[in-house]
């Protein structure tokens, strides 16, 4: 634009309004539900065994989901939050990545840790905040991080993230820029993705890591999982435009809406983002269109606030399935085999829940420990005071009492 | 040595940081070119590009959101936002993302490189919303750090010892003395402890105690005091998270007397948490009642602004009373 104002200029002496829907989103599919690729669509390219991983994730996190929710049906842990119905959002979009390439995640995401290779451990001691949590027992279960693995530590607050990642996709382009011309003077090698859901999007955060990325030229990607719901409030309650996409324009942003039950599509889509992303220095908005066919998290029952019969049509569609479907037809996985395997993994499920439940929580003094680099002199006094105190309770405090020194 | 204005000396340590490490990046609202509505960046885009000085877009939450992950990348991340009292939208980010990102992710991951510059406090007919001293609500959030200094010797070391600290700090630079408080400052660099106060001077008889633009006020107090054959110590807080308890602890064992000022309203000021921290640490020398001369618990106001500050008549009342009590 080369105008004050930095608009188009479009002179017009007809008095007339631009629709408020008026562009004419397309939803990206490659892929059928018998694992066909769809007429005038075009497979990615995908290597076997990144589409192996890919199903072997989508897999696991499945199993892993199913037996962590009956874990706190049981009263084994506190919490959980399902990915159930947005497997096929979550994993391609990963897959797609390179793997130091920065994953900032809402909390629905761990299919994409689990492609980065967390494992069965890594995400058990996290669920049961003992001492081999990376994040030391403090956070609930799902809030897993990784700085080994590129995956920031999960936050409650929602949609805080999105600017985070503008701030981390800039720092990432940092060194590819000319500081004579200010022009990116090699292919950027790191991006950031950033997961949100279609309620945070209605953060004031959204509006400024989106608004930011673009006008910064930040390399990221911004991923919007639309699923329907925030807890129990349907999108029509949330937003009146057409989804999330239609807001990517507005930012200046290239943008693509994608079927989230379709791996295939959410693989191109990202796939191509990250090309443009790393080449040009820009942000992409995708919106992915998914049902969360789960509930929120372990505390709402969805039955409260919406229809059997509204789930009954969309719980005929397996995201997983009709990827596996596809791989069948290519030839790449054998069907016994599958199963085989889904026995065994369900055996080490249970297992590993057997050991992490078991190893005792981290001792007193990760209760002080990471507010700062160092305890500042106030926080030391308080805690050789709790020290004392508890020393004189230990009956009180049994979960530390022993470990004292 | 050279004459600085408080200005300058930023300019100066911001300048030192960003020859030091090319990733640095300053930004915030007309930093820019324009080099900050005060023009503590001036110069500092033609010197080290459009790239590492920027403007941002006019959203404070996006400015502390955008520190956070450029901060957790590993970029020095120097964030102005142009008023304090304008920091509000950018609450959450601070207090649940920049002082919580260590703890939450068990030191996987911090904002050790964040530095959020921001200019506090009144004496510029700056009326409600250019007046502002809000410390006291970041000073109720474990992970951040906050440091106010009284003159440009002091904001350039340390702020530069802000910057090199590996945690979030907030660096609140008292306005009204911006272009007000001129002396020497080194031209090389160098660091002032953060987490220490400073005996400014020595006294027996009442221990005075402010921060910032505040000390001006309570020496020009002092020296009525003196002249009124009181002796009293003068004290600079300096940093206000962590806070330096022995310092003000046994100059209070000394003169058996505190008085506490600032300009934010009195209730649930920082002074609050200093009287009770004190009154429990001192309590048998104390020879009269902790006091605090602050601000009104009312909006900063515009026209009756005089009435409203705690000026130096208000100390010297509060000293009088003090050592009659």
């Amino acid at each position: 634009m080369t105008n004050p104002n930095n608009i188009s200029l479009n002179i017009s002496h007809a008095l007339k309004f631009i629709d408020s829907h008026a562009l004419d989103i397309p939803t990206l599919t490659i892929l059928g539900e018998n694992g066909e690729i769809l007429e005038g669509a075009a497979a990615p390219d995908i290597d076997k065994d990144t589409a192996i991983n890919l199903y072997t994730t989508m897999r696991f996190i499945r199993l892993l989901d199913e037996r962590m929710q009956a874990a706190q049906r049981q009263g084994r842990v506190s919490f959980y939050m399902q990915c159930l119905g947005e497997e096929a959002a979550i994993t391609p979009s990963a897959a797609a990545l390179k793997p130091q390439d920065m994953i900032m995640a809402q909390y629905r995401e761990q299919a994409a840790l689990a492609y980065r290779g967390f494992t069965l451990e890594q995400f058990m001691n996290q669920l049961f905040s003992n001492e081999k949590d990376l994040g030391k027992g403090r956070q609930m279960p799902v809030h897993y991080g990784s700085n080994e693995l590129h995956y920031l530590t999960i936050s409650s607050p929602l949609g805080t993230q999105i600017p985070q990642a503008t701030g981390y996709a800039y720092g990432q382009k940092l060194k590819h820029i000319d500081p004579a011309t200010g022009e990116l003077n090699s292919e950027i090698d790191n991006l950031t993705i950033c997961y949100f859901g279609e309620g945070a999007a209605s953060e004031g955060d959204f509006h400024a890591g989106l608004n930011m990325a673009a006008v910064h030229e930040a390399p990221v990607l911004f991923f919007a999982r639309n699923n329907g719901y925030a807890i129990s409030t349907p999108a029509d309650e949330q937003f009146k435009g057409d989804g999330i996409a239609s807001r990517g324009v507005g930012y200046g942003i290239k943008t693509i809406r994608v079927d989230g039950g379709d791996a295939l599509a959410v693989f191109a889509a990202t796939q191509a983002a990250r090309k443009m992303a790393v080449e040009n220095g820009e942000p992409i908005l995708i919106e992915s269109i998914a049902y969360r066919l789960g509930a929120h998290s372990t505390s709402d029952d969805p039955s409260g606030y919406r229809s059997k019969e509204e789930e009954a049509e969309f719980k005929g569609s397996c995201p997983i399935e009709r990827f596996k479907k596809w791989l069948l037809k290519q030839g790449w996985l054998n069907e016994q085999e599958d199963e085989a395997e889904k026995d065994k993994i369900r055996e080490d499920i249970l297992a590993a829940l057997k050991v992490a439940e078991k190893v005792q929580k981290p001792a007193l003094e990760e209760l002080v420990s990471d507010v700062y680099d160092e305890p500042i002199p106030a926080l030391q006094k308080q805690y050789e005071e709790l020290k004392e105190h508890i020393k004189q309770h230990p009956e009180a405090y049994p979960v530390t009492a022993g470990r004292i020194k | 040595m050279a004459k600085m204005n408080m200005l300058h000396a930023i300019n100066s340590a911001l300048d030192i940081t960003m020859a030091e490490n090319n990733q640095a990046c300053i930004f915030g609202e007309d930093v820019g070119h324009f080099g900050g509505v005060f023009r503590a960046t001036s110069g500092l885009q033609e010197k080290y590009g459009k790239h590492r000085v920027f403007n941002t877009p006019l959203t404070e939450q996006g400015i502390l959101g955008f520190a956070n992950g450029l901060a957790a990348f590993g970029a020095p991340a120097l964030a102005e936002i142009q008023f304090a009292d304008y920091i509000f939208p950018a609450f959450d980010q601070i207090v649940n993302e920049s002082a919580k990102f260590r703890y939450r992710s068990g030191n996987e991951f911090d904002v050790g490189n964040l530095t959020i510059r921001t200019p506090y406090g009144g004496g510029i007919a700056g009326g409600l919303y250019h007046s502002q001293s809000p410390e006291a609500y970041f000073a109720h959030t474990p992970g951040l750090k906050l440091v106010v200094p009284r003159n440009p010797h002091q904001a350039k070391g340390l702020l530069r010892a802000c910057i090199k600290d590996d945690n979030p700090v907030i660096f609140f630079e008292p306005k009204r003395l911006y272009r007000a408080s001129i002396g020497e400052v080194p031209e090389e660099d160098y660091t002032i402890e953060i987490g220490k106060a400073e005996v400014v001077k020595e006294g027996s008889d009442v221990t005075l105690l402010a921060w910032g633009a505040q000390m001006e006020i309570i020496e020009q107090a002092a020296e009525k005091a003196e002249e009124a054959g009181v002796s009293c110590e003068i004290i600079d807080l300096r940093s206000i998270l962590p806070w330096d308890v022995e310092t003000i602890a046994k100059s209070v064992v000394k003169t058996g007397r505190l008085i506490i000022s600032h300009e934010a309203p009195i209730t649930n000021g920082f002074g609050a948490e200093i009287a009770a921290t004190i009154q429990e640490a001192c309590f048998l020398h104390l020879e009269s009642p902790i006091m605090r001369v602050c601000g009104l618990d009312t909006p900063y106001p515009l026209a009756l602004e005089k009435e409203y500050v705690p000026d130096a008549l208000k100390v010297f009342a509060a000293i009088k009373k003090s050592v009659e009590f």
